[in-house]
This record gives C-alpha cells, structure tokens and sequence, in this order.
C-alpha cells in the first residue's frame, strides 16, 4: 500500500491503474445500489485514500442526548460580511468566470436552518489550491485564496460570490481528474448535523470517472451534489448565477418549539 | 412537499486541502492554558495501519464543567467567553489538542465530549463520544468491554486527558450513527 504523502494519494505514473480498472471497480461497487442510499459508500476502495481510512465495523445507533442536541453558535461577530465575496479579497480581481453561488439550508422536515456558519473552499480558475502541497503545475492566483465564510439568514438562504473552479489533476490513478467542485462545511441546529461536503457543476463530463463523486452509490443521491444554472441569478455582465440547496438530516422527528426568543 | 424533496445531502470527504480554510487562529483554544481548571484534551488519530493521520480535522462539542451546553454566539472569535465548541487539525504525527474545561453531566447523562472527525480518504464524517474516565451511560453499557473501552478517556500523567481515535483495526473506535442519519 503506498503511503499516504500531502495530496490526494501515491506513487508514481509507472505504478498508477488506468481508468479502466478504476472504472471497473466503481461499476462492480455500484452493482447493488440500495435505493436511498443517501450517503456516500465509506468503504470504497476506488477511492484509494479510503482503504485504512474507513471504520470495518457498523456505525452503533445512539439517542442523541446533551451536547449532541445543540449545534454549536455562531454570531454577526464571527463572521464579516465579506467573506463571503471571494473576488474582493486580494489587491486585484482574480482571473475566472465570476459566479454568484446561492442557496438554502434545509433540516430533514425542510426547515431553515437560519444563522448557522457556512464555510467553503475551492481551486482557483486553473483548479491550483493556495496549500503548500498543492504541487499542480497550474498557476496560483495573487488576487484569490478561494476561502469564504457566511452566515445563513432566517430563511436559511446562503450567497457567494466567487469565481468558478477548474478541474486538477490528483495521483488516485493514471490521469485521474476532479469534476471541479466546491467544499462545503455546514452546521444544522444541533451537533449531529454536522456536514461537509463538495457541490459539483452540472454536466461534467468528469462524473463517470471520478471514484468520490460515485462513492454515492445512488444515483438520485450523487444528483443532490450538483448546482443547478440559475439564470435568474445571472447578473448582466457581470456574473453567471448557480443554485445549490442543501439539506441536513435532523434528529427531531417532531417540529421544535419556536427558538427565537432570546 | 414530498418526502424525497427534503432527501439529505451526501457527505464528501473533506480532502487534501482545507488547512487553510477550516483551521482558524485558537480554534483547539476554548479556553486559554492559563486559564482556572483548563485543561489538555489530546491524542492521535490513527488509520487501518496504525500510521498517524496527519490530514485530518477534529471538532469537539461540550458542555461546561456544570454541564450547561452553551448557546453563545462567538465560536469563530469567542472574544474570552467558552462557547463549548473547538476545531483542531491533526499535525504531522496526527495529533490534535484541545485546551478546554472539563465538562459537566447534562441533564444527570454521562460526561463526554461529543466528536466529529473528518479526514482526506473518509468519505463522510464520523461521530464519535469520548466519555470522561469512569462515566458511562446505557450506550456505554450496551457494548462490549473492548468496545467500550475506545470511548473512554485516559488520564495521562500530567492531568490531561488523553483520546486516541483508530478508524479502523485493532481497537477501532465505534463510531456512531443518529436517528435518520440511516439512509
């Protein structure tokens, strides 16, 4: 097994599978999909890195109790409203095609969940991340970090600006590529609806091929994960608009008390 | 609406990454080292192997040392208050460190941290319970010894509180899932 360096895996091009194994491997995985399996398959070897990475044993069903039932608070003070704009953040406008990037946030019941933390990270336009290890022989963009923060608002809704990411290459196996996709981290209204997950561009012809996208071994699943063009938030000029809704299952079976009253 | 209409979204793996966007400056500091009572919440994650994790992220959800859970705004910048949140990045031997309270039991329960773990090559996070030395609770109690047992907190010599989490092999953690967690 190589060992696991900085960057998505090991080992050199000589050593690499083609794609045509790995596809092999995520057909034979996919062959028993159990409908609405929503969550993505953590045992996955297509996904190299997963292999010692993964739990052998069942996850035990526990009540949630105390600390588990409240996430954790996150205020006007914690986040500045910029951040949530990815292009104003260097000296210069960064190179790529703007985007508005908005959404909501949704419990199971289709609740908001409204003024909690959403945070995203991202490849630049020539899908180069600012990390040390990104080693991808791409340019790094002086006027663009790719990080950004907001809060939710009473509808649950989020907005971005940002630019749009490129593809990159990783080391999983022979000219393996990332769809281009965006990190996100999210919070729901108590702790075990802790999320972090990645929104991909529709139509990519990168879907077929990439072993964590099809790790959601149900295909209406992996459909959830990709924005939708959204015309009416393209700006004239300006920025194409995408829309990405999210929804984070609950543990509350039952509506909560209205909480606002403090 | 329909039921499907509000179908959870799938987790992805956190990736290579996010150092420079999820870590943030005193996130492992809930309360500063010099603090009354604070105290060291430490120890490595370990994969299949038994190499440490150098790519992972812990996150902790606590109450205070009277087991009140706070609500308080100031996560990000908790400007001297405890909020009973923290994230800390495994370094380059897969350790994480929490400076922190001790927590209180909620609601007469057991004392645990509640834990989220996320890592390049896990697909999805993982929650986990670290039960202060000596608690347990009818979850505890439903597993075996040696399951049990990765869930418990040790006291190290110097009064912290040690928490090693294996994702898998010998002495692998248990992991928990939530009601409608379950697809």
């Amino acid at each position: 097994m190589p060992t696991s360096l900085p960057g998505h895996g090991a080992g050199t091009a000589l050593e690499l599978e083609p794609q045509e194994q790995l596809s092999a491997e995520i057909a034979a995985a996919q062959e028993n999909v159990h409908p609405g399996a929503r969550q993505p398959r953590i045992d996955f070897p297509a996904y190299r890195s997963s292999v010692l990475r993964h739990p052998t044993k069942d996850l035990r069903h526990a009540d949630p109790e105390g600390v588990e039932l409240v996430a954790p608070v996150f205020g006007h003070g914690d986040v500045d409203p910029i951040e949530s704009d990815l292009t104003i953040q260097g000296d210069g406008e960064p190179i790529g095609e703007r985007m508005v990037l908005a959404g909501r946030v949704v419990d199971g019941d289709g609740r908001p969940v409204r003024h909690q933390l959403v945070e995203i990270w991202q490849a630049n336009a020539a899908g180069r991340y600012v990390h040390k290890h990104d080693q991808h022989p791409a340019p790094v963009d002086p006027h663009f970090t790719g990080v950004g923060r907001c809060l939710t608002d009473a509808d649950g809704a989020y907005r971005f600006v940002t630019i749009k990411p490129g593809p990159y290459p990783w080391r999983n196996h022979l000219k393996a590529w990332r769809p281009a996709h965006i990190h996100f981290s999210l919070f729901g209204t108590e702790f075990t609806q802790r999320l972090i997950t990645q929104m991909y561009f529709p139509g990519d012809p990168l879907f077929a091929l990439d072993p964590i996208y099809q790790s959601i071994t149900e295909p209406g699943a992996r459909d959830r994960l990709v924005a939708v063009y959204d015309h009416g938030l393209t700006t004239h000029e300006w920025a194409t608009g995408y829309r990405w809704d999210i929804v984070l299952t609950g543990t509350h079976s039952t509506p909560r008390e209205p909480e606002d009253h403090e | 609406m329909s039921e499907n209409s509000f179908a959870a979204s799938p987790g992805q793996t956190i990736g290579p990454f996010f150092h420079y966007a999820l870590p943030y400056e005193g996130g492992g500091q809930l309360v500063p080292p010099a603090a009354p009572g604070s105290v060291f919440l430490h120890g490595t994650v370990f994969d299949g192997a038994g190499e440490p994790v150098p790519d992972a992220l812990v996150e902790i959800r606590q109450a205070d040392p009277h087991g009140h859970v706070p609500r308080r705004e100031g996560s990000l910048h908790r400007d001297g208050h405890f909020t009973g949140w923290g994230r800390a990045a495994t370094n380059a031997s897969g350790r994480y460190l929490f400076t922190t309270l001790t927590p209180g039991p909620v609601h007469g329960g057991a004392a645990f941290f509640g834990i989220t773990l996320f890592a390049r090559g896990l697909l999805d996070r993982l929650f986990t319970r670290a039960y202060l030395p000596g608690e347990s609770d009818a979850f505890t109690r439903s597993l075996t010894d040696a399951e049990r047992s990765t869930l418990q907190i040790e006291a190290d010599a110097e009064g912290g509180l040690r928490f090693d989490i294996h994702l898998q092999g010998p002495g692998e953690t248990v992991f928990l899932t939530f009601p409608r967690h379950a697809a």
